[in-house]
């Protein structure tokens, strides 16, 4: 069995090319190949059927002076923004609050869980019942969802309600983290309240928050399944996110080529907004 | 009692602040129960009329909801997705994993195709959605069988990045140890490395089988429209078709989270723990 050794040794390889290949075969099949067919597609006036025209970067030009791209990525963007800076900034009390000295822990902790299980848009449909007919009825005032300048509100409640829970547990296990006689240090150091979060806490947690900054962010700016639910893009166009004016336009509004320039462009503002937000967040982060 | 003053004392005014906060997350839970289980006449049009507990609890709602959305229908489809999904994504995920991590260090097309699919993670659905329609279409593939192959292949960059991570913990020597004894990669793998990565196992089945059973957008764009449903697809098309009847459309959303209400009842500890890991690593 002298001569097993090399055998084996080419063997292993064998083996490990056979794994690899087949992998990236249905990988490329149905990742790279469809994101280039979009790429391509998007220099033509493709309807989604029949024939078609190269156009070239007309409709890269024509996304500049479209009203309704326009709206949609600033609508995408606030909502996206606001949303993530609350996640983060309730979660992290949330997360304080149920890493404390508390009773009934596991309890809490296990309910403020449960929005993550849900589906996003079942979610989105009861919040949808809730501020056409509830809140209306608290108010006296017209539903938010009828008002094209309050309805991203309503949305941004609804992600938000719904990110904080696994936000929170990733703050919790952040603030797990963080070694006790780091605070009996500080307390030696008079340091309470908020100029021990501020100063103590905060920069010690900062992997946490880059984390959940970058993978909040990145899911809101993807938002489709609670504008499905809550607006379908309305009132006047007005919650219209990037993903439900690709999907809406792309595939049932006959501007196939064009929408695929749209998620071109998408693409890389999503590659570059979570590559910048790890740069710049990772630069904060301090070393114990 | 005694036990009690040996703990530390406990910070009531924080557990108290996050009693009362725990309403924002019952609230909408309750308002869908007791809708779910009235009359339509029962619901008048002031608050007290919509919140108020259902005079007496009756299941027609659900019954008649069960009926109106094919409910056991679209839950065998979500569930049948689900599995596949999730069993394949271990077993592909996995090995594939073993096969780059295990090479990535000395080899190049190793490494190459690791850092390709990891970008992956970069590609939002929009952008492969409208070809993907054409594709699956001419492939055969806009059905359920489609759409399983594509929850395998977009969850491959996140479970790849947890299973290779994972994989750098396991010592080389355990594998060297069985190759010393005759056993082929092959088997190594799935007699000493398969049944080490347990605990990734778990995280990468909490992760991809929550985001396949609340997806809606996959299989909306690839099988949308041909009475094929999942269970959000269910909701979606019940929703345009009788959304003036309330209390039918609660029973209807209520009978969608309950498989995963009851299921987080279940696995509390283990669905937390996968979220967690699959976030942080």
């Amino acid at each position: 069995m002298a001569s097993t050794a090399t055998k084996v040794g080419s063997g292993r390889n064998k083996t490990f090319m056979a794994i690899l290949i087949p992998v990236l075969v249905i990988f490329c099949a149905f990742n790279t190949f469809p994101l280039i067919t979009g790429f391509l597609y998007s220099f033509t006036d493709s309807k989604g059927y029949g024939a078609f025209n190269i156009v070239g970067l007309q409709n890269y030009m024509d996304m500049f002076t479209d009203t309704r791209i326009l709206n949609s990525y600033l609508f995408t963007f606030k909502v996206a923004v606001v949303a993530t800076l609350l996640t983060n900034v309730i979660s992290l009390m949330l997360a304080i609050g149920l890493s404390s000295k508390i009773r009934f822990k596991s309890a809490l902790r296990g309910v403020y869980f449960v929005p993550r299980i849900l589906g996003g848009l079942v979610v989105g449909y009861v919040f949808s019942y809730f501020f056409t007919y509830i809140v209306p009825a608290i108010t006296g005032t017209e539903s938010i969802l009828a008002s094209s300048d309050w309805a991203w509100v309503a949305i941004v409640v609804v992600l938000v309600w719904q990110a904080c829970a696994q936000t929170t547990i990733i703050y919790i296990t952040g603030l797990s983290s963080v070694p006790e006689d780091v605070y009996e240090a500080g307390a030696l150091d008079g340091a309470t309240g908020w100029d021990k979060f501020r100063y103590i806490t905060f920069p010690l947690i900062m992997p946490s928050v880059t984390t959940n900054m970058v993978l909040v962010m990145k899911d809101m700016l993807m938002v489709f399944d609670q504008i499905v639910a809550m607006t379908s893009g309305g009132p006047a166009q007005s919650t219209e996110s990037i993903s439900y004016l690709i999907y809406n336009n792309g595939l049932s509004g006959g501007q196939f080529g064009y929408q695929c320039a749209n998620a071109v462009i998408f693409f890389i503002l999503i590659a570059v907004v979570s590559i910048l937000q790890t740069k710049f967040l990772n630069s904060k982060e301090e070393q114990l | 009692m005694a036990k009690e003053k040996v703990k530390e004392r406990a910070n009531w005014p924080v557990t108290i602040l996050l009693i009362i906060g725990l309403i924002t997350i019952i609230f909408p839970l309750y308002m869908a129960v007791v809708i779910a289980f009235k009359d339509p006449t029962e619901m008048t049009n002031d608050i007290a009329g919509i919140l108020s507990l259902p005079s007496h609890w009756s299941l027609d709602n659900f019954i008649e909801a069960i009926q109106v959305t094919d409910f056991f229908n679209s839950f065998l489809n979500s569930l049948i997705i689900t599995v596949v999904a999730v069993v394949a994504s271990i077993l592909i995920h996995s090995l594939a994993a073993y096969a780059i991590g295990r090479n990535m260090d000395h080899k190049k097309i190793f490494k190459a195709s690791y850092y390709f699919i990891i970008a992956g993670m970069y590609v939002p659905f929009a952008i492969l959605m409208m070809p993907l329609v054409k594709q699956t279409a001419v492939m055969h593939l806009d059905n359920m069988v489609g759409v399983m192959i594509l929850y395998i292949v977009f969850y491959m960059p996140m479970n790849m990045m947890l299973y290779t991570g994972y994989l750098r913990n396991i010592p080389i020597a355990l594998e060297e140890a069985a190759r010393m004894d005759g056993a082929s990669t092959w088997s190594t793998y799935w007699k000493v490395i398969f049944p080490l990565m347990k605990p990734m196992h778990a995280t990468v089945a909490v992760i991809t089988g929550l985001a396949v059973w609340n997806d809606v957008m996959t299989p909306l764009v690839i099988m949308g429209g041909q009475g094929v449903n999942t269970l959000p697809l269910a909701q979606m098309n019940f929703q345009t078709a009788f959304s003036t009847n309330y209390n039918l459309a609660f029973a209807s959303y209520l009978l969608a989270m309950l498989p995963m209400i009851v299921f987080y009842i279940v696995a509390q500890k283990q669905i937390i723990g996968g979220v967690t890991n699959g976030a942080v690593k």
